[in-house]
């Protein structure tokens, strides 16, 4: 089953694949206990002549321990998974570390715009870049992306990232990641939008440090020499 | 209490007069006919379920070629189908099917009455809900086509007229659905009141069968919840016609209400349609294994709990929505726990089997195979309820799958193993035990092999609700996945005509049945079948609770509610 995950490129993406095989082998197995147990009944109690059935009511607190024991070690796993889990969101979703790049997202029926700051760190200063559909980001630096939606709620999807979260339109709201592969992954939109929802999709591009230097330097030539950053090293 | 006390307490006040056609089998206030109403458009509704699963499912194997039966279809119209199928399988085939049909009919025969509480209201109920199926249909027609905004119906998209090409196809869903809830909370009303009220003598709370415990839990549950939605409803309509803007965050208003306020139904509404198909297989796996059920008292304290507890769960649906971060691990753990009862009634389930001596007659397959197929539904559902690996398949069609594996095991397979145990009451005839097991197989082994492949392709992240999956570079790999399930669903699909040609058949030539003829203990079994215009001749006399089977020293393996005892060993009814 792990095998049907799509690569992770993320730094919090092995505890979300931990969580879920730590979910895998616990239910897998009380699945499978429970499936085998019935077909076993099944076959091992079906009608025979001379043999009726046992007259067992449950009711009694020793026999009911039978299915309440399971059930209370049901409970004691639960809370395991809770805490496993809760450590994995809150890690995604509560403790966003510090950024070394800021990327505004903008979801529109039925596109992703993103909006970069010039190499300073400053939106709205006159050398914004717009990528139409293209999220171009460094490999191993956190980025933080702050969302809006102009329209409807939309989904920001990158499974590769295991990063998921919907953007609410009349709000902000912010994800963030760090990839630690480089290469090409898909962005898609994960809540129905419209009529063409199935196309809003989008890329993101993990370029190592030095092609991402590169890339800044193309978009921001003369900025790029004004902060004096030198190949491989991202100002905030 | 006397016995024209008893007999005005259980209704027995005498509406047996002669009825001409159109009192007796159209506006009719007898619970029976009123159920196989509630249970003809149930059935009607699941085909046109099922004929946009086709659609559906073809789009995805084939896309963009033309369906046969269908035509080419576009976005707009996938849209709609895809709301439409959720819609009609949920609100028009599961409720009338479980609650409608299965409690109509039972809950009176079970607690000895002569009929519901408030048979006219009763009457509404079904005429309203039939409006309701009426205008959701007639949606499809419209001009812009049916809703396209999900079953879940989130706004602004629903909200605002501009953003789906369906105008009045939206307004037509929400009054739709209006009407479905009306309907449901007369019906819902009529069963906690007739539970409680309208018990024959002799049965008390504690003797009353397990499907109307479960049937009347879930009628709590759906009058506890419903409510703020049909506030939310009536919200979304004044925002579509009027011009208001409470989902609207251009006028002030918060797309995030409309998910809290649907939630906070919609999850409940999962136990609504769950408990009742519980409640048909407990009842059934005691027949079938001459067993007492395990544990009964536990088994409605484990429902109660459930509906307690599902009411604390919505925002699980929300994880990734944009709400607070913070609430994610309090409704985890609750989601979580919630798993507990639900995995206390399948033991339960599993230990009425231990020892037992099983036949396996058509209603037992269908509730074996639902029971085994339930449990992946369930287990997979520890995966979404934890926040961390919810971010990763939300979304994707490992919630499809794993919703499909939850409504489709109580909706279908509980819903055809109640068909199969209780068409003799309804209609007097035995069904065909071969076309029913070979469409119990068919359905089986179909379902499993629709929406296993649909857990891989959720697992490799494909989400939902796409026109077109395979025009995603990363998921195109996955399309042998979607094609076999569409193989799958054709197949599943064409099966149901050995059920329906077994459901009209059996109505002409099946075998003239006996009163009962599993030789199960509860009510319904002790009058004729079918049961007469007000059940019994004279309100039962309860004598013991409903899973007497296989009592040591006794004559026979089973022993009706209400015969009188027999035997020494007989050990006092609970």
């Amino acid at each position: 089953m792990m095998g049907w995950l799509p690569q992770d490129v993320s730094s919090f993406g092995p505890d979300v694949d931990h969580v879920f095989s730590l979910i895998l082998y616990i239910v897998g197995a009380w699945f499978i206990a429970a499936e085998a147990l019935i077909l076993y009944f099944a076959v091992r109690y079906r009608r025979r002549t001379g043999r009726p059935a046992a007259y067992v009511r449950g009711d009694t607190l020793r026999q009911a321990a039978w299915v309440l024991i399971p059930g209370l070690i049901v409970v004691l796993l639960d809370f395991g998974i809770d805490i496993a889990a809760g450590r994995a969101w809150d890690e995604i979703k509560l403790d966003s570390p510090a950024a070394t790049l800021n990327v505004r997202v903008t979801a529109e029926r039925f596109a992703w715009i993103f909006t970069y700051p010039g190499p300073d760190g400053k939106f709205d200063a006159g050398h914004d870049y717009w990528s139409l559909g293209k999220l171009y980001v460094p490999v191993g630096q956190v980025v933080r992306l702050n969302m809006r939606s102009m329209d409807v709620i939309h989904s920001f999807a990158v499974p590769n990232m295991r990063l998921r979260q919907d953007i609410v339109p009349g709000r902000t709201i912010a994800a963030w990641f760090k990839a630690t592969t480089p290469g090409s992954y898909e962005i898609e939109c994960t809540e129905l939008c419209g009529f063409d929802h199935y196309k809003m999709q989008g890329t993101l591009i993990v370029l190592s440090a030095a092609d991402y230097a590169k890339w800044q330097q193309q978009h921001w030539p003369s900025a790029q020499a004004r902060a004096g950053g030198e190949a491989g090293e991202v100002k905030k | 209490m006397s016995q024209a006390a008893a007999l005005k307490e259980t209704g027995y006040a005498g509406h047996g007069e002669a009825l001409g056609f159109w009192r007796k089998y159209v506006f009719s206030i007898d619970h029976k006919t009123i159920a196989k109403q509630y249970l003809g458009i149930s059935l009607f509704m699941a085909l046109v379920g099922a004929y946009t699963a086709y659609a559906i499912r073809w789009q995805l194997a084939w896309p963009l070629t033309r369906i046969p039966g269908v035509g080419a279809i576009s976005p707009d119209a996938y849209n709609s189908l895809v709301t439409m199928h959720g819609t009609i399988m949920v609100f028009f085939v599961a409720m009338p099917l479980l609650l409608g049909a299965f409690g109509n009919f039972c809950i009176p025969l079970m607690v000895g009455a002569a009929d519901m509480a408030f048979p006219r209201l009763n009457m509404l109920s079904v005429w309203t809900f039939f409006t309701g199926g009426l205008v959701l249909l007639a949606s499809l027609f419209v001009p812009g086509g049916a809703a396209a905004a999900g079953w879940t119906s989130y706004a602004p998209l629903s909200a605002n007229p501009a953003y789906t090409t369906a105008v009045l196809g939206q307004d037509m869903w929400i009054v739709a659905l209006a009407l479905e809830f009306a309907s449901f909370l007369m019906g819902g009303v009529n069963f906690l009141t007739t539970a409680l009220n309208v018990r024959a003598p002799g049965m008390s709370l504690w003797r009353m069968p397990l499907l109307v415990w479960y049937e009347i839990t879930a009628s709590a549950l759906f009058l506890l919840s419903v409510g703020p939605l049909i506030g939310g409803a009536v919200m979304l309509l004044l925002d579509r016609v009027l011009g208001t803007g409470f989902y609207l965050p251009a006028k002030g208003g918060d797309p995030l209400l409309w998910e809290h306020l649907f939630w906070f139904f919609g999850h409940p509404e999962v136990y609504v349609v769950a408990l009742p198909g519980f409640g048909i297989m407990l009842e059934i796996l005691p027949v079938f294994s001459r067993k007492p059920v395990f544990a009964y008292r536990a088994l409605i304290y484990c429902a109660l709990t459930a509906t307690a507890l599902s009411l604390i769960v919505w925002a699980h649906h929300m994880f990734v929505s944009g709400m607070d971060p913070r609430l994610a691990t309090p409704f985890s753990v609750t989601t979580i726990l919630i798993s507990v009862p639900f995995a206390i009634m399948v033991f339960a389930m599993i230990a009425t089997l231990w020892g037992g001596s099983m036949t396996f007659e058509t209603p037992m397959l269908f509730a074996l195979g639902g029971l085994a197929s339930f449990l992946l539904g369930g287990v997979t559902g520890i995966f979404l309820g934890s926040a961390a690996t919810d971010i990763y398949l939300h979304g994707t069609y490992f919630v499809v799958a794993h919703f499909h594996y939850t409504l489709f095991p109580v909706t279908f397979f509980a819903g055809f193993a109640g068909l199969y145990y209780w068409y003799p009451k309804m209609f007097g005839r035995m069904m065909n035990e071969r076309l029913g097991k070979l469409h119990f197989w068919l359905t089986f082994f179909g379902f499993q092999a629709v929406f296993i492949p649909l857990f891989l392709v959720g697992v490799a992240g494909t989400p939902r609700r796409v026109f077109m999956p395979v025009g995603y570079p990363l998921f195109s790999a996955l399309q042998p996945l979607q094609v076999f399930a569409t193989v799958a669903a054709i197949v599943l699909i064409a099966a149901q005509a050995a059920f329906v040609a077994n459901f009209f058949l059996s109505l002409k030539y099946g075998k003239q049945a006996q009163r009962n003829p599993w030789r199960a203990n509860t009510l319904e079994w002790s009058t004729d079948s079918p049961p007469p215009h007000e059940n019994f001749p004279a309100p039962p006399q309860v004598r013991r609770w409903p899973y007497e089977y296989s009592t040591p020293g006794a004559r026979r393996d089973w022993m009706p509610q209400d015969e009188a005892a027999e035997a020494a060993t007989v050990r006092a009814a609970s």
